[in-house]
C-alpha cells in the first residue's frame, strides 16, 4: 500500500531541494549592495504608512458574523435544490419554514439595527 | 488509487489531539477558539471518511449539522469575545479571574 | 415522514415556533408595555406543558425512531418546563432591578428549554449532538447577559469555551461510535456492538469521551471547574435555571445513551462511573465547606449532587435494579428541582445590585427580620441535606436503597458520609441567619415570595407521600421506549 504514495514522497522531496538549492544558490553568490530603498517592504509599490495592523471597526465583526450565519444556511438549500423534483411539495413546504425562521432571524437582526453601518 | 481508511482516520486523531492541546496550552482566547474549531473539523473528517467507506449518507449528512452548529458557535463567541475585549482590553484567559475561591 | 411524525414532537415544535414569535413579536411591543413578553412566555410554557403531559402513559416514536417520546421524556420535560416557569417568574423584577431587562432573556430560555426536550426525546446520536448545542448556545448567551459586567463576561467566555470543548469531545465520540458500528441510532448501535463487524476498542473510545463530554455539562468531578465561576458570575435567574435544566439535560443524554446503546459495555463502564460519583460526592462537599459566597457554595453544592445522581447509573446494566433506580433518579431530579428553585429565589431576594449581598455574612439576621423567607430557606438547606422531613430526605433514601439493592454498599456509605459533611456548610446558613445579628434589605418582590412559599410548601408537602411521587416515576420509567 505504501508504495502507492512513492510518487508524492519524490516529489516532496524534489520540491524541498529545488527551493533550498535555488535560496542558497542566491545567498552565496548573489552580490548585495543594499541601499535603503531596496530594503523597503514593497521595492517597487507604494510607500506603506501607519503600523502594519489598523483596527477595525466593531461594526466589521458584527457583519461578519452575521454573514457567516445566513451564508451557512446554503449548506441545507443546496443539497435541497439539486433533488427538490423528486421532493415534491412536502419539500417545498419545509423549505418554505426554514426559511421563515431565518427571515424571523433577519427580521430581528434588522429591526435591532445590526445592519446600519453607521 | 483508494486511500486507505486508516490514514483518515490516523489524521484526524492528530488533529483531533492538536485541538486539545491547543485548547489546554494556549492562552488567547482566539486561538484556544481556533483550537476547538479544529476539534469539531477532525470530527468532521471521521464522519466524511466512514461515510465514504460505508457507503453511507448518515455521516456526511451530520456533517452538515455540524458546520451549522459551529457556524452558530462561532457567532456567539466572537460576539462574547468583541465583548469582552471592549470591557478589559483583553481575551488573555490568565487574566480572566475576577472570581476567586 | 408523515403529519404523524411532527404531531408527536408537537409540544417541542409548539415551544421553539412560540420562541420565534416572542422575539419577533417584542420588537413591536412599545416600551411602555414590555410586560407582555414575560406573559407570553409563560402562556407558551404552560401550552406547552399540557401539550407535554397530554402524552403521558402513551409512549411513541417518530422519524424512524430517531426521537421516542416516551414516560421519561415527560417526567424530565416537566422538570425542564417548571424550572423554565421559575426562572421568568425569578427574572421579572429582577432583570429591571439589575438593569438588563430585555426581551431576549425569554425567547433564548424558551430556546434552551426545547434544546432540553430534544434531549430527553433524542434516539438518534445526531439527536443528541443537537439537543446538546441548542440547549447550550443560549445558555452561553444568557451566561453574559449582564454586559459590561466583568464577571458576567468572564463567565460566559469560560462556559462558552469549557462547554465548546465538551461538545467536541462528544462529536469525536459519535464519530468514533458511528465508525465502529456504522449506525447512530441508539437500539441499531447496541445491536452492531455484538457483530464481528464492529470495530470494538474504537466504540471504546468513542463511548469514554461521550462519557468525558457529558461528565462536562452535569458538572462531575473532575471536568467541574468551570461551574463555579460560571454559577457565580452568571445571573442569579439564569444560574438557576442552568443548575436545573443543563444538569437535568445531561442525566438525561447519559441515561438514554448509555442505557439504550452501550448495555454491553455496563461490566467497565460501572466502575468508571462509580469512581466519578465518589469523587464528584467527596470533592462538591469538601470545597463547598470553604465558600464564603453564596453563589460557590450552591454551585458546589450542585457540583455534590450531580455525584449522588450519577449513583443511580451505577449500576446500569444490571437489568434487575435498572428501572428502580432510573426511578429514584427522576425523584431525586424533581426534589432537586423543587429545592433549587426555591432556595434561588430566596438568594435572589438577599441580592443587590453590582453582584453585593451575596456574601453569607449577608444573610445575618435574615430569619429574625423575614421570617418566612427565613424559614423557607432553612427548609431549602434541610432538605438539601437530606434530613426528614423534606423531599431531599426521601430524594436521596431511595438513591442509597437502589445503590444498596445493586450491591454497591462502599458508594451508598461514602454518599452517607458525604451527607454528614455537607450538613456543615448547610447548617452554617441557617445559623447565620437565625444567630448572628444583622438587618438585611430584602427586594420587595412578590414573585420571588411565591416562588420560594411555593417551592417549600412543596418540598414539605410532597415529604409526607414520596410513594404516590416516586410511583409516578416508576410509571415514566415503565414506559421507556
Amino acid at each position: 500500500m505504501a508504495s502507492q504514495f512513492f510518487p508524492i514522497l519524490v516529489i516532496l522531496a524534489l520540491a524541498l531541494f529545488v527551493g533550498f538549492f535555488v535560496v542558497v544558490l542566491g545567498t552565496i553568490f548573489g552580490p548585495r549592495r543594499p541601499t535603503a530603498r531596496k530594503s523597503s517592504p514593497y521595492e517597487s509599490g507604494m510607500v506603506p504608512y501607519g503600523p502594519g495592523t489598523r483596527r477595525m471597526s466593531v461594526r466589521y465583526y458584527l457583519v461578519g458574523v452575521l454573514f457567516i450565519l445566513f451564508d451557512i444556511e446554503v449548506v441545507f438549500v443546496l443539497p435541497w435544490a439539486v433533488v427538490f423534483r423528486e421532493l415534491g411539495m412536502p419539500g417545498l413546504v419545509l423549505m418554505i419554514v426554514f426559511l421563515v425562521v431565518l427571515e424571523v432571524a433577519f427580521v430581528y437582526a434588522w429591526k435591532k439595527g445590526a445592519l446600519e453601518w453607521e | 488509487m483508494m486511500m486507505p481508511l486508516a490514514y483518515y482516520v490516523g489524521l484526524s486523531a492528530i488533529m483531533f489531539v492538536l485541538g486539545i492541546i491547543g485548547v489546554l496550552v494556549r492562552r488567547n482566547a482566539l486561538v484556544v477558539f481556533m483550537s476547538l474549531e479544529l476539534m469539531f473539523n477532525a470530527a468532521n473528517l471521521l464522519f466524511v471518511a466512514f461515510s465514504a467507506y460505508f457507503q453511507l449518507l448518515t455521516g456526511q449528512i451530520f456533517v452538515f449539522f455540524v458546520m451549522t452548529v459551529a457556524a452558530a458557535e462561532v457567532a456567539v463567541g466572537l460576539a462574547l469575545m468583541v465583548e469582552i475585549f471592549r470591557t478589559k482590553h483583553s481575551i488573555d484567559l490568565d487574566q480572566m479571574s475576577e472570581m476567586k475561591g | 415522514m408523515t403529519a404523524m411524525d411532527w404531531l408527536v414532537i408537537l409540544p417541542v415544535l409548539v415551544l421553539s415556533g412560540w420562541a420565534l414569535t416572542v422575539l419577533l413579536v417584542d420588537l413591536w411591543i412599545p416600551a411602555k408595555y414590555k410586560f407582555i413578553t414575560p406573559l407570553l412566555t409563560v402562556l407558551g410554557l404552560v401550552v406547552t406543558l399540557g401539550l407535554s403531559l397530554s402524552k403521558f402513559g402513551n409512549p411513541q416514536s417518530a422519524f424512524n425512531g430517531m426521537v421516542v417520546v416516551d414516560g421519561f421524556a415527560i417526567f424530565l420535560d416537566f422538570i425542564f418546563l417548571v424550572s423554565g416557569l421559575g426562572a421568568v417568574a425569578l427574572a421579572y423584577r429582577y432583570l429591571r432591578r439589575m438593569g438588563i431587562e430585555r426581551c431576549e432573556y425569554y425567547s433564548l430560555l424558551m430556546f434552551s428549554i426545547s434544546g432540553m426536550m430534544l434531549m430527553t426525546y433524542a434516539n438518534d446520536l445526531i439527536m443528541v449532538f443537537l439537543a446538546l448545542e441548542l440547549l447550550s448556545i443560549p445558555l452561553y448567551v444568557l451566561a453574559g447577559f449582564v454586559r459590561m459586567e466583568v464577571r458576567s463576561e468572564e463567565a460566559a467566555l469560560k462556559y462558552f469555551l469549557l462547554g465548546a470543548f465538551s461538545s467536541g469531545f462528544v462529536l469525536y465520540g459519535i464519530g468514533l461510535i458511528f465508525g465502529a458500528t456504522s449506525h447512530t441510532e441508539l437500539p441499531a448501535v447496541a445491536a452492531a456492538v455484538g457483530k464481528s463487524s464492529a470495530n470494538l476498542p474504537m466504540f471504546i473510545v468513542g463511548a469514554a469521551l461521550l462519557l468525558v463530554g457529558f461528565g462536562f455539562k452535569q458538572a462531575a468531578v473532575p471536568f467541574h471547574m468551570w461551574s463555579p465561576d460560571v454559577y457565580q458570575g452568571a445571573p442569579s435567574s439564569v444560574t438557576a435555571f442552568m443548575s436545573i435544566g443543563a444538569k437535568a439535560a445531561g442525566f438525561a443524554a447519559l441515561m438514554r445513551v448509555f442505557v439504550a446503546a452501550f448495555p454491553s459495555l455496563s461490566a467497565d463502564m460501572s466502575w468508571v462511573l462509580w469512581a466519578l460519583s465518589a469523587l464528584t460526592m467527596i470533592a462538591g462537599n469538601v470545597i463547598a465547606i470553604a465558600q464564603t459566597n453564596i453563589k460557590r457554595l450552591l454551585a458546589y453544592s450542585s457540583i455534590a449532587q450531580t455525584g449522588y445522581l450519577l449513583m443511580a447509573f451505577v449500576p446500569y446494566g444490571n437489568n434487575q435494579v435498572l428501572g428502580d433506580t432510573v426511578a429514584a433518579m427522576l425523584f431525586y431530579l424533581l426534589a432537586y428541582m423543587l429545592t433549587t428553585l426555591g432556595a434561588w429565589a430566596v438568594i435572589i431576594a438577599v441580592e443587590k445590585n453590582g453582584g453585593e449581598g451575596l456574601e453569607l455574612k449577608d444573610y445575618a439576621g435574615l430569619g429574625r427580620r423575614h421570617p418566612l423567607l427565613g424559614a423557607a430557606m432553612t427548609i431549602f438547606m434541610v432538605s438539601l441535606i437530606g434530613v426528614p422531613p423534606t423531599l431531599g430526605f426521601w430524594g436521596k433514601f431511595y438513591l442509597f436503597r437502589t445503590a444498596l439493592e445493586g450491591g454497591f454498599v462502599w458508594l451508598a456509605l461514602i454518599g452517607l458520609l458525604t451527607s454528614l459533611v455537607s450538613a456543615y456548610y448547610y447548617l452554617r446558613v441557617v445559623v447565620i441567619m437565625y444567630m448572628q445579628a444583622g438587618e438585611p434589605e430584602t427586594a420587595d418582590d412578590l414573585w420571588l415570595r411565591l416562588v420560594a412559599l411555593t417551592c417549600a410548601a412543596a418540598v414539605v408537602l410532597l415529604a409526607f407521600m414520596p410513594g404516590s411521587v416516586l410511583s409516578l416515576a416508576v410509571r415514566a420509567v415503565l414506559q421507556i421506549l
